[in-house]
């Protein structure tokens, strides 16, 4: 969540009175809130970082910075599955897609 | 171990690199504050491509790290209660607190959903309203734009369902508390660039005059780290302390001021404890109170928990710059990804969790293969 990730707005539309807009992020689209870039139109790139638009970014730097995170897997992390990258880092089955366990059970934890 | 042929632009990486060699003429130790800064430099070796002069220490600049204990703590006992649905970033899923993780809570059946920003959390809320909805508000200024607008438009649409657990840090008191520890070898500053392009580059003039010590605004990529280390190497060796911007094409000196004017509207500012470090004055951020019946901590009543610290995790140390991961005992031991002790193993752009992926190589032998 620690990194603002460059897209490029593929439409604008307005929701609950707020300004929003679906962001192309190298493939990965999103929903993202425009409030804080007013301003900003399509085709522009705008940094997102948890939803919103924080500042307008050339295309080039863009275009970059989206090869670099790509190449870096950052992409993969911030829009895969929290639980299922949990699941894997932890080596534990996906509380997700599992059954519930018994709150009684033993410690995971050594 | 690294390579330059691993730079998206290895030609300018080498040149960067080769400036910074012919710069250093001294040892010069060189903050990087923020996490994503150092997930690139371990990533890339560029910590072991500078110059053995050059010193990167790793700063306290990753949200999920910070967050304190109690923080974590309250929102276990808030995700395990009924009727709640607890709404977090992935990131924060695996976060010890004092006897399980909110992914544990998900395990036992606890209804924990992580979301990809906060205005999820709030639809949540809009589609559940016999369900109280909680967001964990984690990070530094990046991120509490996102959770401000969120808390605002859930006033707004009279949203009663909603609740926002706010653990906000702040970037420049951290860099004053380094600066003043009486263990500070920090002479110099990569500034978190992102932290920038929402609050602007004014803070630091007056941290860089007070405590003479160079600020370059920096990016995560591994050329704007090289740049960054390249300008300050440069003012550190002519005596000079500015604050200087290498990350104009996302910084602006007055930073986002529609994002400024809704985090003034929203929060206020409180003293915040970080994770291993203790209470820093003045170093985070609360609801306002013209926003405080949005604050879960108040309507959950989770004021009072006692929490209990691993006795051996020397996160807090590492989160300093006093020590680097692999010095403390636990690290590759008792602590690893899979079992973290502590915040700094979990997030991905944590030290410990940095070093334990891209370092295995320099462990012990026993360590390396166990």
């Amino acid at each position: 969540m620690c990194l603002a990730v460059p897209g490029r707005i593929l439409s604008l539309q307005e929701r609950n009175g707020t300004l929003m807009s679906i962001v192309d992020f190298g493939g990965v689209q999103k929903d993202v809130c425009l409030q804080y870039i007013p301003d900003a139109t399509v085709g522009d790139y705008v940094v997102v970082h948890v939803g919103f638009a924080i500042q307008r970014l050339d295309e080039e730097s863009a275009l970059q910075t989206l090869a670099e995170f790509e190449h870096l897997g950052v992409l993969k992390e911030e829009f895969g599955n929290g639980f299922e990258i949990a699941a894997r880092q932890a080596g534990l089955a996906n509380p997700e897609t599992a059954q519930p366990q018994q709150s009684d059970e033993p410690e995971v934890r050594s | 171990m690294k390579y330059l042929d691993e730079f998206s632009n290895p030609q300018l990486a080498g040149v960067l690199l080769e400036r910074i060699r012919e710069s250093a003429t001294r040892r010069w130790a060189i903050m990087e504050v923020c996490g994503g800064q150092t997930h690139s430099i371990i990533r890339h070796g560029i910590d072991q491509l500078l110059p053995e002069t050059i010193e990167m220490i790793h700063g306290p600049g990753c949200p999920v790290c910070v967050t304190p204990l109690g923080m974590i703590d309250k929102a276990l006992d808030i995700a395990s209660q009924p009727g709640v649905i607890f709404c977090s970033f992935g990131d924060m899923l695996r976060v010890p607190g004092s006897s399980k993780d909110l992914f544990r809570v998900k395990s036992e059946g606890g209804d924990v959903r992580v979301v990809y920003s906060p205005l999820d959390a709030l639809e949540l809320a809009q589609a559940n309203p016999d369900r109280q909805v909680v967001f964990f508000g984690i990070g530094f200024e990046t991120t509490a734009p996102a959770n401000a607008m969120t808390v605002y438009q859930a006033k707004r649409l009279g949203i009663k369902n909603f609740s926002l657990l706010v653990s906000h840090v702040l970037v420049p008191p951290a860099i004053a508390a380094i600066m003043e520890s009486p263990d500070c070898r920090v002479q110099a500053f990569l500034a978190a660039g992102h932290v920038c392009t929402v609050m602007g580059t004014r803070e630091y003039p007056p941290l860089a005059e007070k405590y003479e010590v160079p600020v370059v605004v920096t990016g995560f990529e591994p050329l704007d780290i090289l740049e960054g280390i390249r300008r300050t190497v440069i003012q550190l060796e002519s005596g000079r302390h500015e604050v200087e911007n290498a990350y104009p094409r996302a910084v602006a000196e007055a930073g986002n001021p529609v994002a400024k004017q809704m985090l003034e509207d929203v929060f206020e500012v409180t003293d915040r404890a970080w994770r291993g470090i203790g209470v820093i004055p003045r170093s985070g951020w609360r609801l306002s109170d013209r926003y405080r019946e949005f604050d879960a901590e108040q309507r959950f009543a989770v004021g009072d928990l006692q929490t209990a610290e691993s006795s051996i995790c020397r996160s807090g140390e590492v989160l300093q710059g006093l020590i680097k991961p692999h010095e403390c005992a636990a690290f590759g031991k008792q602590c690893t990804p899979r079992n973290p002790l502590g915040a700094t193993m979990v997030s991905s752009e944590g030290a410990c969790a940095a070093y334990y992926l891209y370092r295995r190589l320099d462990l012990p032998a026993e360590v390396a293969h166990a």
